[in-house]
């Protein structure tokens, strides 16, 4: 089957099967920010936005993508490599595959929440997992890039 | 200093955080065939028949191949140097399964659809065997896990495989039972640690072609591309050098991919086909079919005389690692290698016990090795001390430990180049609030607060067996390359290489090009493991930078016609002394490089293992909150302060430290393997198994204690395994204090807790 999608911005027609899901999909189409970490929707990854919300691609039938606006990382270059800049002066992107998707969340937050507190930011950012950094270095690097006041990190 | 001790960012950091393609699964060609693996349900059986003739002849199959298609050399599938400790009982595909998810067929073929397709139309019949499941009936059980004639082992690891002890161990130094009987006081504690899971974020993966000689080419998410190499030459029987193991950007490895697990299957298919091939596992094949920690059973028993010396420390294991030898001998031996030389105001120590086989997945190397799990169980019972001889667990531990120049009854003379311990304990109180808060402190509500602590050691590479070389070259624009064998698998160790080689040259970082990791370019290395690339691969570079600013320096001087004594070099300009002559770096490469006649590349080069590995050390103390009526426990407070040495990036060893930390938290309360009683783990997905997510943590502080350790590069030693140490008995610790209950099975669940408090005779 053929969908029509916007994909950052520009219109494509790709032929999915009707059990394909959406990371499957990009990644096929060359998207290769998108990564995979679990088989169960528990690790973030693979987030990417639809209709400008974070979804996670890997549990998202590309059906349902028909007519849909989808944002990859690749999409938003240049406001990811604003936010990285800050990931990685405090080293925590570390082996940086989990950082699309947690890239694409941060964002997504930073346009949902208005000056969110730490309770706040650690509660939109449940969903995305990391194993290298123990969590800290990223919540370091989001308060400085969102430029909320800085105070000592307690939770 | 320039760029040592100065938080540098990763040279990889901006195209990996901003989703550029350069992991294994980014690179691999597009017609690549699509490698799947059929595994056994069953813990333990004998293929009797098995027929792949449907599925071969499905359109879109390359090949499918079975136990008669493989070749039948013994190997091990750790990542160590030759001749590897580790027993060769497996081949690439074996008659005999031994676990739930062993592999049975290797099948590849156009899209993963096919290869799905195909696998269900093979007809295996399997004659199944009563498996052996727990680990501590595995000796002299009924069935034996390995029983096959061919199985090798490079030297005595004492296996006795007939009774499924792949290894057996004993160190022991003075007379314990002896020395026993003079304590005034003697704990004991037996404690159990889980076969915890890696769960780096990029699962398994590689792929596999031939170039244009016809050589095997495998590119792979791993930490050991020359062990890989081995592996396979001895594996597909095919020589070495007929193989090329390449290593790009890792998603993590945390020591799973210390352990082959997934090369072999793409390489036997594209060594069959001619054609390129990948294998990507997922997160249940990652979990069930690769590798974990050892579990073990660690019994400790210390003597203590009655002024608080502590005169014995005797530990004995079983170690479980299941249904091959992946690391068996050596992640024991680290246990007692590890915990030994901590407090060494001892008469007698001694380590000894069994590593079994079990029909579970093979356990391997997981960032503490060993050293871990011993952790867990010496701290525990160090703990249990203080608490019986009635002193302060921090003034036992200052009392007790350790201290520079000083020798242990097993480091055979050796004395102790560097330590800042004591130091950490004293900054670590003052840090949690040790004094004020210790043991306890009534919240008011049904929930009270504990406080406990843990120190820990680890070592830096692996003594006389680690043996890193570096190679620098200058380039024909003044620039260099610095070539590599280490494997930064997200830690930065190719930026704080890259710090190294700067500062020795007077240059900046982004003036040297770093590459790693490839078998046919960089020179060779074990691989980043052992807490080794600092300190080993480090002082490798060290030497090579060195060798090279030498040359550069005598080349200049020989261009100026100027001695030696009189030139000075700025990592730009030599000059000499007196000022009157110069010449630009980028002059002597122009003329060393283009220059007719008589110049040559000028290329630093050295090689560098160590006779000692010597130990950081961690202070590490938790608080925890135990809400008394539902056992549920909160980690409020954590601080670590650390002896790493010289800090070589700062901000690079606290993500360390952090990353470390957590993922020993995650052991502590949450990570828990379970089976269910034919051997299948029940613990395949992040949906049964959980690890730390942004809101399981509390505050996390890592303070720095650093000292010079003059073996290791600038001062260095290592961070990577360290710190994972100190949570599980420091969070133990910490939950006791608050309700009285001491776990000594890991995980420290809220049930475990809250049943143990229901117990006659608990009260506090």
């Amino acid at each position: 089957m053929q969908i029509e999608i916007n994909l950052n911005g520009k219109k494509v027609s790709i032929k999915v099967k009707k059990n394909e899901m959406l990371a499957d999909t990009l990644r096929a189409h060359g998207v290769y920010s998108i990564r995979k970490g679990c088989d169960t929707a528990c690790c973030g990854l693979c987030t990417v936005w639809v209709e400008e919300k974070p979804v996670l691609s890997c549990a998202f039938l590309s059906l349902k993508a028909q007519g849909k606006s989808i944002t990859t990382l690749e999409g938003l270059q240049e406001e990811a490599e604003a936010f990285a800049q800050h990931l990685v002066a405090e080293g925590s992107e570390q082996c940086g595959f989990c950082s699309p998707g947690f890239i694409m969340t941060v964002l997504a937050m930073k346009r949902e929440l208005k000056n969110p507190s730490d309770e706040e930011i650690i509660h939109y950012l449940t969903g995305n997992l990391c194993r290298c950094t123990g969590y800290l270095g990223q919540l370091r690097a989001i308060k400085k890039y969102l430029g909320v006041a800085q105070h000592e990190f307690c939770r | 200093m320039n760029f040592v001790g100065k938080s540098i960012p990763k040279i990889d950091g901006m195209a990996i955080a901003t989703g550029k393609p350069v992991y294994t699964e980014d690179l691999a060609p597009a017609n690549a065939l699509v490698v799947k693996l059929l595994r056994s349900p069953h813990a333990f059986a004998r293929i009797r028949s098995i027929d792949v003739s449907k599925a071969s002849k499905l359109k879109g199959i390359a090949c499918v191949l079975t136990y008669k298609d493989v070749p039948r050399a013994r190997f091990t599938l750790a990542g160590q140097s030759y001749p590897e400790p580790s027993p060769y009982d497996r081949l690439i595909l074996d008659e005999i399964v031994r676990y739930v998810g062993d592999e049975v067929a290797i099948v590849a073929a156009a899209d993963e659809e096919t290869a799905e397709k195909a696998m269900k139309l093979i007809k295996v019949d399997y004659e199944v065997f009563e498996p052996v499941l727990d680990y501590e009936k595995a000796i002299d059980h009924r069935a034996v896990v390995h029983s096959e004639s061919d199985l090798h082992c490079n030297f005595d690891i004492g296996m006795q495989k007939d009774r499924n002890i792949a290894s057996s161990q004993k160190v022991e130094v003075g007379n314990v039972e002896e020395e026993l009987q003079k304590c005034a006081v003697v704990v004991e504690e037996t404690c159990y640690t889980k076969a915890q899971a890696h769960c780096m974020m990029e699962t398994y993966r590689a792929f596999s072609y031939l170039d244009h000689t016809g050589r095997l080419v495998v590119v792979s998410s791993t930490q050991i591309p020359f062990h890989v190499r081995r592996q396979l030459a001895r594996a597909l029987n095919t020589p070495a050098s007929r193989i090329r193991v390449i290593k790009p950007r890792i998603g993590g490895g945390f020591g799973g991919k210390q352990t082959g697990a997934v090369e072999m299957f793409a390489a036997i298919v594209t060594l069959r086909t001619g054609k390129p091939a990948k294998i990507i596992y997922d997160r249940k094949e990652t979990f069930t079919a690769t590798n974990s920690r050892h579990a073990m059973r660690l019994k400790v028993r210390l003597g203590a005389d009655s002024e608080g010396f502590i005169r014995v420390v005797d530990i004995e294991g079983l170690s479980d690692t299941g249904a091959y030898g992946e690391h068996a001998s050596t992640t024991f031996g680290v246990v007692g290698e590890k915990t030994l030389p901590l407090y060494n105001k001892t008469r007698a120590v001694r380590f000894m016990g069994n590593v079994v086989y079990t029909n579970k997945m093979p356990a391997g190397a997981f960032r503490g090795y060993g050293a871990t799990q011993g952790t867990f169980a010496l701290e525990t019972a160090v703990n249990k001390l203080a608490e019986e001889l009635n002193m302060d667990p921090a003034a036992l531990r200052l009392k007790n430990l350790i201290k520079v120049g000083e020798t242990t009854l097993v480091s055979e003379g050796k004395t102790l180049g560097s330590s800042t311990l004591h130091q950490c304990i004293e900054k670590g109180q003052a840090l949690i609030g040790w004094k004020e808060k210790y043991p306890r402190q009534a919240t008011g509500s049904s929930k009270v607060r504990g406080l406990g602590m843990a120190v820990t050691m680890q070592g830096s590479g692996i003594a006389n067996i680690d043996t890193a070389s570096a190679e620098i070259r200058l380039n024909d624009d003044g620039s260099y390359t610095l070539l590599i064998g280490s494997t930064d698998m997200g830690t930065g160790s190719d930026t704080i290489l890259n710090q190294m080689a700067a500062e020795v040259l007077d240059t900046s970082v982004d003036t040297i090009i770093v590459h790693a990791a490839d078998t046919d370019i960089s020179p060779y290395d074990p691989g980043s493991y052992a807490s080794s690339t600092t300190y080993v691969t480090g002082m490798a570079v060290v030497k090579a930078a060195e060798d090279l600013r030498r040359q550069i320096v005598e080349s200049g001087a020989r261009f100026m016609n100027a001695a030696l004594e009189e030139v000075d070099f700025d990592g730009q300009t030599l000059s000499t002394l007196d000022g009157e002559k110069s010449i630009s770096l980028q002059k002597i490469a122009e003329l060393q490089v283009l220059g007719f006649g008589g110049s040559r590349q000028l290329v630093g080069y050295a090689t560098h293992g160590s006779s000692v590995s010597p130990p950081p050390f961690i202070a590490g103390f938790a608080e925890v909150e135990v809400d008394q009526e539902t056992g549920k426990i909160e980690l409020v407070d954590y601080v670590a302060v650390i002896d790493c040495g010289t800090v070589i990036n700062p901000n690079l060893a606290a993500i360390q430290a952090e990353g470390g930390l957590v993922q020993g938290i995650g052991m502590a309360m949450y990570e828990d393997v379970r089976h269910d009683a034919w051997g299948r783990m029940m613990t395949d997905s992040f949906m049964e198994y959980k690890i730390p997510t942004r809101k399981d943590i509390g505050s996390i502080k890592v303070v720095f204690e650093e000292c010079f350790e003059p073996t290791g590069p600038f001062g260095a030693k290592s961070i990577g395994e360290v710190v994972i140490n100190t949570p599980p008995p420091a969070i133990a610790h910490a939950v006791y204090n608050a309700v009285g209950v001491r776990v000594t099975d890991l995980p420290i669940t809220p049930e475990k807790v809250f049943l143990k408090m229901q117990k006659p005779g608990h009260h506090r």
